[in-house]
């Protein structure tokens, strides 16, 4: 670790916090930007009712004193206020709740993707031009040019109104194969073409070749040479992949009816509960900028021919 | 008589006149070709990217002239006549199936245009629905690139071109956009957009259009061009400081030359690809926002919102989810596969 990784790591972390702040004020000035705010569409209610209501949850301040007061809370205890839909109870608890259920949902398919998507990788590398390795460029590039919730609904369809193999309520256990499997699908194709480029990349440099010669076993020359370096460009894919699957379960969850955070999210949405929105955008969002860090400080701390700017 | 090695008398048989046979073997066999006609070979060798081209140049013209001879509206409900009792026998019709009423008329012995793909429960016409579908989706993605190719060309040719201060600011403003959760983004503007924009849009020419699709461009308009300019800026910062530039420069080209003859031919191909790539990519994103209900205002359809409408009736209608599902994806992955045959054809930097 030099110091010129130690600059770049400090470069990283600090454009990561400013961005998890632009989000804040974005989020933040755009949900009161609406018209009519939170409270228009509840029916009919008077105007002194709304004046209550406002006072309530601080809104009759000044927006700048909003916003600071906001940022404040957000920063310092992690608060994001209570929600106006689900009465009684704070946003971060109705977070927390969802987030249980998406974690564990999103942390499978991500491992089923890496996992599955390096081997197929690998596979697809070391039979090149093979009929293995055709079926599996074939399958990928499908899967890569489908989004998520067409391929989350036909596989609804398949398995669980034709077939009726499996639950299509993600609430239990069984239901949630389905919903890991859609999710998984997409990143676990873009990783197998990734192995699969860099690998071939590797297998053609001069160091697989003198190890050859050496008379080195072919798999050892597979694992112990060829696998890590090439493994290398799939830590950049961390971050999108995180990304990826965060806005995909957003409609995996609606479609399989999974109780996570995608769920709550596109429900506070719907009922326009400003709160809640603001509070889920913010936390998924610092999730993605910081799996992204990680990602990007990771690939440049691993490959020392990275060149850091 | 024996050559001497070191001898400076020279043979004059190597210098008599050529024969037309040999002068014929100078002549250039191969007429000199344009960039573009090159990349255009290649493409054409390729046979995916060609494939792919055809569905494509398939998919738009039929989205574009079906409508006109289509005997039935993307919005007409069929059972639906003013001053008569709704006719509820147009509503749900499984594909090539007719109404009591057309039933009637075929057999009097009238020709009844047939619902390729049925009716939906509002008793429109699916196919005609999918059909429009197909051209909102296709609009969008191309407006929507065509807004971002714009903007990232300005912002980056200012960056590539002024440098410096400008160029630091921007980059960093770059830096953070590109560092914003994309998709999180959109859907926040766009759940918001589209109640700001119902009211400021009013009695304008861009109601028809409906104020999420507007939002929709807004957000790809904000969000979406910090790659292309990043791209644009990079090239024009490396071309600058080529030697083929610096040798034109020498011999005393003017900058219009330069710019014409160097720099346009080597910074277009990299700005069409992207911006052909980035059409699937704004597809995607409409689509996935019509399925959140985010999309395109009713009773207008996108390929999302079919697809999300359907979602209903799945468990007896799968096939109008199935349907529009196809069309997207088929759209999505020819437009890749084309995206990357053009990359390959005319990236004069991968023909090295």
């Amino acid at each position: 670790m030099n110091s010129k990784n130690i600059l770049y790591i400090v470069k990283r972390i600090l454009l990561a916090l400013l961005t998890v702040w632009v989000v804040i004020t974005i989020t933040f000035f755009v949900m009161h930007a609406v018209p009519g705010g939170p409270f228009l569409s509840e029916k009919a209610m008077s105007e002194s009712a709304v004046k209550a209501l406002e006072a309530k949850y601080g809104m009759d301040k000044p927006l700048m004193t909003q916003y600071f007061t906001y940022l404040k809370d957000v920063v310092t205890k992690f608060d994001f206020g209570p929600s106006i839909k689900q009465r009684g109870r704070m946003v971060i608890d109705v977070i927390a709740d969802g987030m249980r259920t998406s974690a564990k949902l999103g942390l499978i398919a991500a491992f089923l993707a890496l996992i599955v998507g390096v081997v197929l990788g690998a596979v697809a590398a070391l039979r090149r031009n093979k009929i293995v390795d055709k079926i599996i460029m074939v399958l990928t590039t499908a899967f890569v040019s489908m989004p998520s919730f067409i391929m989350g609904v036909l596989l609804l369809i398949a398995f669980v109104i034709r077939l009726k193999w499996l639950p299509g309520n993600g609430a239990s256990a069984g239901g949630l194969v389905l919903p890991i499997i859609t999710l998984s699908l997409y990143p676990m194709a873009y990783i197998t073409r990734l192995t699969r480029s860099s690998m071939l990349d590797v297998l053609g440099q001069d160091y697989i070749r003198t190890a050859r010669a050496k008379g080195v076993s072919k798999w050892k020359i597979i694992f112990g040479h060829a696998m890590k370096n090439s493994l290398i460009p799939v830590i950049t894919y961390f971050g999108p992949m995180i990304a990826y699957i965060v806005t995909g379960s957003i409609v995996v969850e609606q479609i399989y009816a999974v109780p996570g955070i995608g769920r709550f999210f596109v429900s506070s949405i719907i009922n326009r509960d400003y709160p809640m929105i603001m509070g889920t955008t913010i936390i998924l969002a610092i999730l993605i900028v910081v799996m992204n860090m990680v990602s990007d400080i990771l690939y440049k701390v691993v490959d020392p021919r990275i060149k850091l700017d | 008589m024996k050559h001497k090695p070191f001898s400076m008398q020279v043979n004059l048989d190597d210098f008599i006149p050529a024969t037309d046979e040999e002068k014929a073997y100078m002549v250039q066999m191969r007429p000199s070709t344009t960039f573009f006609k090159d990349g255009v070979k290649r493409l054409v060798k390729n046979k995916v990217a060609l494939v792919s081209f055809i569905v494509i140049v398939v998919i738009t013209l039929s989205a574009i002239l079906i409508p006109i001879f289509w005997p039935y509206g993307y919005e007409q409900m069929l059972g639906v006549t003013p001053g008569k009792p709704v006719d509820a026998s147009y509503n749900n019709l499984p594909p090539m199936h007719y109404s009591t009423a057309e039933q009637a008329k075929i057999d009097a012995g009238e020709k009844v245009f047939p619902h390729l793909f049925g009716t939906d429960s509002s008793g429109r016409d699916y196919f005609i629905r999918v059909v429009y579908g197909t051209r909102i989706s296709l609009a969008v993605g191309f407006f929507a690139s065509i807004i971002v190719l714009i903007i990232g060309i300005l912002v980056g040719s200012i960056a590539g071109y002024i440098g410096g201060k400008v160029d630091l600011i921007i980059m960093r403003i770059v830096d953070i956009i590109y560092s914003l959760p994309d998709m999180l983004m959109v859907i926040l503007l766009a759940s918001v957009l589209r109640l700001t924009l119902n009211q400021a849009l009013a009695g304008t020419a861009l109601e028809k259009i409906g104020s999420n699709i507007i939002s929709l461009f807004i957000v790809f308009g904000l969000l979406y061009w910090v790659s292309m300019s990043r791209l644009i800026r990079g090239q024009i910062l490396s071309l600058r400081e080529q030697e083929y530039v610096l040798a034109a420069q020498a011999t005393g080209a003017k900058s219009g030359w330069i710019i014409r003859k160097h720099l346009i031919p080597n910074c277009i191909s990299v700005v069409i690809i992207s911006t052909a790539l980035q059409i699937p990519n704004a597809i995607f994103t409409e689509s996935y926002l019509s399925f959140l209900g985010l999309g395109v205002n009713a009773p207008m359809p996108s390929l999302g919102s079919l697809a999300s409408d359907a979602l209903n009736g799945i468990s007896t209608y799968a096939y109008r989810l199935v349907i529009p599902a196809i069309v997207i994806s088929l759209i999505v992955l020819s437009l890749n596969l084309f995206g990357d045959g053009l990359r390959d054809a005319f990236d004069p930097k991968l023909n090295a």
